[in-house]
This record gives structure tokens, C-alpha cells and sequence, in this order.
């Protein structure tokens, strides 16, 4: 394997994915939420991708197509909230939206 | 030299995935948000490619760079402006308490990568031959050893699909009933 071994890969993947999770736990905006979503997702499958490549099995890589679709669905089911939340002219701030809790 | 040229190569995009990453964390308004979440995509690509996982960064490029993202810029520009005040939640403490908690997170794993590494566990990566990753190869995996993957995915997608279309209906008549 030429380049960096896979722990540079583990590495830059738990980097992402904490960014990813601040970007969550931190963010008002359902919008951003989601999109810090999509990068703890591509972090895993970066590291999805850099183990197939380590074991020489291509398994990893249908799992990370399998992860791109659930993130595609995610992403619609997620956006049709937030544009219904905007239709209503709801303020976009999950800290203001506690009518769903439980 | 070739392998130099890698190193290269990945530290480009590693930098550029995470400084784009944070970027899309940062920015205070959500379409600089989503387009530095394209350039994030395509560096990540990039990193595909040098796995030889070249149908996954294909894909990527496509379904994510273009499809997602796309719809994500239109339900932006549909929302209009909508920067923030305060984009952040909480009081300064859940700042603090929420960098801590990502911070120990990254150095549990980068112990454990270490203590792997020094174990024997991550050295040596298996030899493969110029097929790997390409559509072939990961098609006929797809369709003989991970065939029910492959339907479940289609009904989780069949399912968004409905999933989308009901919610902007009943956002549709919430509308007209407000209207009323």
C-alpha cells in the first residue's frame, strides 16, 4: 500500500467525526444539524472504505454504498421537515421546537 | 517518488476535509454551510480513491456532491435567509463540556490506534489485484453475496421517497388551512 498506513486513516476518520457530533450537539439550526450529520456519516465511511482496503475485501465498500443510501433517505425525510417547519413560519431552532417531546 | 506523491496527495485532502469540515460546524449562514460541505465530499473522494475504491468515490461525487447537495441548496434558498443570532445552543459550559467530550473521544481512539499499532494488529495490508473497487467487481458483490443488502436498500429508499412526498403534502394543506 503506497501512502499512510491505516492509522492515519482512523485517525483523520475520529477527527471528522467528533467535528461532525460538535456540529450536532452544539448547532441551533436543524439545517446545519443534518449537515453535520452527512460528516459523521462520510467518517464512517472513510474508515469503512480504509479497512476494506486493509483486509483486501471489497464487503467494506458495499456496506459504505448501503450507508450512502441510508443517508440519501435520511436527508429527504429531514429536509421535508424542516421545509414543513418553514411553511409554517416556525423559527428554525431546535432549542424552541419541544412541542415533539415526549 | 510515487509514494511521495501520495503523501502529498492525502495530506491535500485530509487538510481539506477537515478544514472544510469545520467550516460546515462554523459558518453562521447555512448555504456557506452546505457548499463548504461539497468541497468536504470531494476531498473525502479523493481519500476514496487513494483506497482504490473507485466506484465508492464515483459515487460519492454523484449522489452526494450532486444529488443531496443540490437538494439541500434548494430547501436553503427556498427558506430564504435565515443566519442566525446566536448559532449556538446551550451556554458557554455545554461549549466547553461538548469540545471535552469530542476531544477525550479523538484521544481514546488515537490510544487505541497507537496501542493496536504496537500490538501488530494494523501493519500489514493485504495485497490486491487491479479489480478492486471497480463497478464490476462490487456489482457482482452486490448482487451474489450481498443481494439482501441490495433489496433493503431499495425499500428504505421506496420508503424516504413516500416519507418525502407525504410530509410536503400535509405541509401543503396546513398551508391552505391556515389560508382559510
Amino acid at each position: 500500500m503506497h501512502g499512510p498506513e491505516i492509522q492515519w486513516y482512523v485517525v483523520l476518520s475520529a477527527l471528522l467525526f467528533a467535528t461532525g457530533a460538535l456540529g450536532v450537539m452544539l448547532r441551533r439550526s436543524p439545517l446545519i444539524i443534518l449537515l453535520s450529520v452527512e460528516i459523521m456519516l462520510n467518517a464512517a465511511n472513510l474508515l469503512l472504505i480504509a479497512f476494506s482496503r486493509l483486509h483486501g475485501h471489497e464487503d467494506g465498500q458495499i456496506f459504505a454504498i448501503s450507508v450512502m443510501a441510508v443517508a440519501a433517505s435520511e436527508v429527504v425525510v429531514g429536509l421535508g421537515l424542516i421545509v414543513a417547519l418553514g411553511r409554517r413560519n416556525v423559527e428554525l431552532d431546535v432549542d424552541k421546537l419541544r412541542t415533539l417531546r415526549g | 517518488m510515487a509514494n511521495f506523491l501520495v503523501w502529498v496527495v492525502w495530506f491535500g485532502a485530509a487538510f481539506a476535509c477537515l478544514v472544510s469540515a469545520l467550516a460546515v460546524v462554523t459558518f453562521r449562514n447555512p448555504f456557506y454551510s452546505a457548499l463548504s460541505l461539497i468541497g468536504n465530499l470531494a476531498s473525502l473522494a479523493v481519500l476514496f480513491l487513494l483506497l482504490s475504491g473507485e466506484f465508492v468515490a464515483a459515487g460519492q461525487v454523484l449522489v452526494y456532491g450532486g444529488a443531496v447537495m443540490v437538494m439541500f441548496l434548494f430547501v436553503i434558498a427556498y427558506l430564504g435567509d435565515r443566519s442566525e443570532e446566536s448559532p449556538w445552543s446551550g451556554g458557554p459550559s455545554w461549549q466547553i463540556l461538548g469540545a471535552v467530550a469530542a476531544g477525550g473521544a479523538v484521544l481514546c481512539e488515537v490510544i487505541v490506534v497507537v496501542g493496536l499499532k504496537a500490538g501488530g494488529f494494523l501493519s500489514k495490508s493485504s495485497h490486491i489485484d487491479r479489480s478492486f473497487g471497480s463497478p464490476a467487481s462490487v456489482g457482482k458483490l452486490f448482487l451474489t453475496n450481498h443481494l439482501l443488502a441490495f433489496e433493503i436498500t431499495s425499500i428504505v429508499l421506496l420508503v424516504a421517497a413516500v416519507g418525502g412526498v407525504v410530509l410536503g403534502s400535509h405541509a401543503r394543506r396546513l398551508e391552505s388551512d391556515a389560508r382559510a
